[in-house]
């Protein structure tokens, strides 16, 4: 990792130096070396570039509004995060020619909460280096395994390959191999098989805790809308009192239903929300279903196909056989 | 605020005998906006239509909720009503409380309080409704016909009589379809031959008519008086205007080995062929997969041969784009192949045909120059079965459950037909039902059985068995519960008639509907046969049932009485009820561009004002000459930019609302 961000560097002081780009979206650390977040740099404070196992948020989503400035934004994609980059290139929500996308490799990125549960508390910063991570704590240094405190999403990673770059920091066959071989449908499969009283026990269950933050609208690429429907004060839902508590659930489930066929499983809205609540299993059970009812597809692949809800071919099943799949009554 | 009128029909005991229609217009008295309600026994009557102008009057009613039909039905008329009263036709709304009410309740309560909800939403959504003015477009005077058989030709005849232009597209190296097919045609018994080919040669001579042979349609775009159409012109690989039609070529091409499809596959046609003596245009096509020069590079004779220097291999398909004011489906259908019915030993054994083969067989132009011979040893057949409604009528998968309609017929003319050249044969026929509503139908089946002698046993057959080179027919007698083994020499399939393989992918193109079994779908069953539900789609002939000779002239003609109409105007007065965008709220995503099933999308970079920041963006405009309204962008639309006139989204969810109060 140390080698990696050496690299980077001198590959983005190259690019700005020449002019490539005039600035540059990097990571920030807050209070806490886990809590990163993505931020703009120019070539005065680029010594603050760093690049680790706490860097999983997707940048796609800042190009939205960088890519409508002056000038061109470097911007370092991991492998995962393409995908949601050429959904928005697609999408003509990012100026795909004032973007210089740099692709840069990821071995998985990491989860705090799990290093916590593991006893490490405490932490100053880290040191991730393949197998193992060591981590320095106010307690002292601390090891655990990579494997043990991946993200979930990480576990069912999409592969080392990038889907969209301008230039790759290293090739994509050089890159670290990414953990691999978990069914990302396990869950989706364990909630279809519950009866509808179960099913809907678990999700007032898990969707009764959110507090509306909107983090995971704020942090999805698929969530690009200029004025989200829930912020139109002339859709007749924006900042409505809600009749009973479920009715605030239902923002998820129409949120869900917004990014289908669109979203490309970044796993973002997970990742971001306070509350724990798995959103990204309602996106993976829509990704399941397109990909029954119409074949395989990944959303944001590339920047031109047509996802299978917004197109008609004959093969299409007919509209009883999605009702069938619903599930019983 | 609007000042709203309900008023709740009875259709005579069509609605009032499930819903009590006062206890409706009751309920709606205290709705927001509702100032005068009432119910009468037939809205739709000049007296009703009179009370709903008179209350707009004397109530100074800003808009109309009737209670009544299906919108198809009846909108058109009360929209003229409100209109004609000083209401903008859009401040009607219709709550329809007979198919989705009265008609699918038995019990009165339940109906009630249904029709009563319906009504509600009707309000709700009156209430936000606002007056629309309908555009004009323009129409183009030209008709497309979708298929050369009799349907296709008797409307192409039609509209060209009354001084349009009409184009025929047919897939088919020739016009004429499976009437030039048949040998005679009941219950006349005059020739098929005789009374088309004239039809056809008046086809082709007309000025009017522009035949496309051996062409299909390609693609197609626009609306009603406006369709873009792409035809593809396959290759014949004869130049049509140097070609003088003498035959030379397929005398001397030595591919002789294909089967013949205009002879049922009974017998063999050459590389480069002409379907028939008869064919309109009579230029013949080369069968790439048979001819020997495409195959090997080699040959050529017929080239040498063509002293009009008519054939030219490099010849290409040819795309041609033009427009249509009217489209005219006439795709008529093809006989089911019974493979599925193992049971007949269709696919084992030559001796069993279809009724369409045995017409070949009888034909004087057929295979065996109308001599009546088996095709497995070329003997007269002593005795021959005919088993009716087979594919037709059934439960199972293999089977269609609708009747095909004309097998009774012909199959009483086959056997009347053999009786009357071959005495001496046997002629069997086993039914479910003998049908034959038609004029002079039933006395032809009569005469079949009673003057001709034809054994007619009510019951279906079993099995066919081939032993030494004859057949043996088990069936059942169901009228004196016998169980029989019959000998055969020949068994005759009436086999079900199915819509041509083009018509579903046709369908989509054209936006036009199909049924489970691929007919067409008419606009209304009774009311309006020969009109597609999308606007400047008619339907002609099989495509859109099964039909006999006379009812499909009779429905080509009427066809083209539609689209007469529809050419005669000057202008059509466009559906204002279609999509727009707000320009603020589109993310100029696409997204509703790709799902345009009429291409009336389309991006424009443009400034926009968005409270106070005036910047370029990339956005969506709606062509509202091209939208037809079917809301497919609003659904799709991320953002909720896309909205749908007459059927905005916070009416719809008014009207929701007021369902689920």
């Amino acid at each position: 990792m140390r080698e990696i961000n050496e690299m980077l560097k001198k590959k983005v002081s190259e690019l700005l130096e020449n002019g490539t780009a005039d600035r540059i979206i990097g990571w920030q650390a807050g209070e806490f070396c886990y809590d990163v977040t993505p931020a703009v740099m120019r070539k005065d404070n680029l010594d603050e570039l760093f690049y680790n196992g706490f860097c999983g948020a997707n940048q796609s989503k800042y190009l939205i509004q960088e890519s409508l400035e002056e000038g061109k934004v470097l911007a370092l994609l991991k492998p995962c995060d393409t995908y949601s980059f050429n959904q928005l290139v697609k999408e003509h929500r990012v100026n795909r020619e004032k973007v210089y996308a740099l692709g840069i490799p990821c071995s998985g990125m990491l989860d705090v909460d799990k290093i916590k549960a593991l006893g490490i508390t405490g932490i100053l910063s880290i040191e991730d280096n393949g197998e193992e991570i060591k981590v320095a704590t106010m307690y002292g240094d601390k090891t655990c395994k990579r494997t043990e405190v991946l993200q979930e999403r990480c576990k069912v990673c999409k592969g080392k390959e990038h889907k969209a770059y301008d230039e790759l920091l290293i090739p994509d066959e050089d890159a670290p191999e990414v953990p691999n071989g978990e069914d990302r449908f396990e869950l989706v499969n364990k909630l279809e098989a519950m009866t509808s009283q179960e099913r809907f026990d678990f999700w007032r269950g898990e969707l009764s805790k959110c507090i509306r933050c909107n983090a995971c609208r704020n942090v999805c690429p698929a969530c690009s809308c200029r004025t989200c429907v829930f912020d139109n004060d002339n859709s007749g839902v924006a900042a409505k009192s809600n009749a009973d508590d479920f009715e605030e659930n239902m923002f998820h489930i129409i949120r869900a239903f917004h990014v289908a066929g669109r979203c490309t499983d970044c796993g973002e809205c997970s990742r971001v929300c306070p509350q724990h609540i798995p959103l990204h299993l309602l996106n993976r059970k829509f990704i399941k279903d397109i990909d029954e009812f119409y074949g395989e597809f990944q959303a944001g692949e590339d920047d031109t196909a047509k996802g299978p809800l917004t197109a008609y071919t004959e093969g299409d099943c007919e509209p009883s056989i999605v009702m069938e799949k619903g599930g019983e009554a | 605020m609007q000042k709203i009128g309900v008023f709740v029909c009875w259709c005579g005991s069509n609605i009032a005998a499930t819903v009590d229609v006062a206890a409706v217009a009751e309920a709606v008295k205290g709705e927001p906006g509702v100032v005068f309600a009432t119910d009468y026994q037939y809205m739709c009557s000049e007296g009703g239509q009179s009370l709903i102008k008179e209350t707009i009057k004397e109530q100074g009613l800003t808009g109309v909720v009737i209670c009544s039909c299906s919108p198809r039905m009846h909108e058109a008329t009360f929209r003229k009503t409100v209109e004609a009263a000083g209401i903008n036709p859009y401040m009607l709304e219709i709550a329809n409380i007979r198919e989705q009410c009265s008609w699918i309740h038995k019990n009165k309560e339940e109906g009630t309080e249904k029709a009563i909800i319906l009504a509600k939403a009707a309000v709700a959504k009156l209430n936000l409704n606002t007056p629309l003015i309908a555009g004009e477009s323009r129409v183009v005077k030209r008709a497309l016909v979708i298929g050369g058989g009799i349907a296709g030709i008797q409307t192409a005849l039609d509209i060209a009589e009354a001084g349009y232009e009409v184009d025929i597209v047919e897939k088919q190296p020739t016009i004429g379809g499976k009437m030039t097919q048949i040998d005679k045609t009941f219950p006349t018994l005059d020739c098929a031959a005789c009374i088309l080919t004239p039809k056809m040669v008046d086809a082709a001579q007309s000025e009017k008519i522009n035949i496309y042979s051996y062409s299909e349609v390609e693609k197609v775009s626009g609306f009603v008086g406006n369709f873009s159409v792409t035809i593809k012109k396959k290759p014949r690989y004869v130049n049509s205007d140097l070609c003088t039609g003498c035959g030379a070529c397929m005398e001397k091409c030595p591919s002789k080995k294909t089967p013949n499809e205009f002879n049922m596959g009974l017998d063999n046609r050459t590389a480069i062929y002409i379907p028939f003596a008869q064919a309109i245009p009579k230029v013949p096509v080369i069968d790439t997969a048979a001819c020997l020069h495409f195959k090997t590079g080699k040959c050529g004779i017929c080239q040498k041969t063509c002293s009009a220097n008519a054939i030219d291999f490099d010849q290409k398909e040819e795309l041609i784009t033009k427009e249509y004011g009217a489209i005219v489906v006439a795709t008529g259908f093809n006989p089911l192949k019974p493979t599925k019915f193992d049971e007949y030993q269709y696919n084992q054994c030559a001796d069993v045909v279809t009724s369409l083969e045995f017409e070949r067989l009888m034909n004087a132009a057929g295979p065996t120059k109308g001599v009546l011979l088996r095709p497995s040893d070329q003997s007269h057949p002593k005795k021959i079965v005919f088993v009716q409604c087979v594919g037709s009528r059934g439960q199972s998968c293999r089977d269609h459950s609708y009747c095909s309609k004309i097998c009774c017929m012909y199959t009483a003319k086959h056997a009347m037909l053999v009786r009357d050249k071959y005495p001496d044969t046997d002629v069997t026929v086993f039914y479910i039902d003998v049908r034959t509503p038609g004029k002079n139908f039933d006395e032809f089946y009569r005469r079949a059985v009673e003057e001709y002698g034809v054994h007619y046993i009510k019951g279906m057959v079993g099995k066919v068995e081939q032993v030494d080179g004859s057949l043996k027919v088990q069936a059942s007698d169901l009228l004196s519960n016998d169980q029989m083994v019959l000998d055969a020499d020949m068994v005759v399939l009436a086999t079900a008639v199915e819509p041509d393989p083009t018509a579903k992918s046709l369908a989509t193109m054209l936006t036009a509907s199909i049924d489970t079994n691929n007919f067409f779908t008419e606009a209304h069953p009774k009311l309006r046969p020969v009109e597609s539900p999308t606007a400047g789609v008619y339907l002609s002939g099989v495509c859109q049932g099964p039909k006999d000779i006379p009812e499909t002239v009779a429905q080509g003609s009427a066809c083209a009485a539609k689209v007469i109409g529809l050419l005669a105007k000057d202008k059509l007065l466009s559906n204002p009820c279609v999509a727009h965008s707000d320009e603020l709220l589109c993310n100029g995503c696409s997204t509703c561009a790709n799902v345009c099933a009429y291409g009336a999308i389309d991006y424009v970079d443009k400034e926009v004002n968005d409270h106070g920041k005036r910047e370029v963006r990339h956005i969506a405009v709606v062509n509202e000459a091209v939208c037809q309204g079917c809301g497919a962008c609003t659904v799709t639309c991320p953002s909720g930019a896309m909205d749908l006139k007459g059927f905005a989204n916070r009416q719809i969810m008014a009207e929701v609302d007021a369902i689920c109060k």
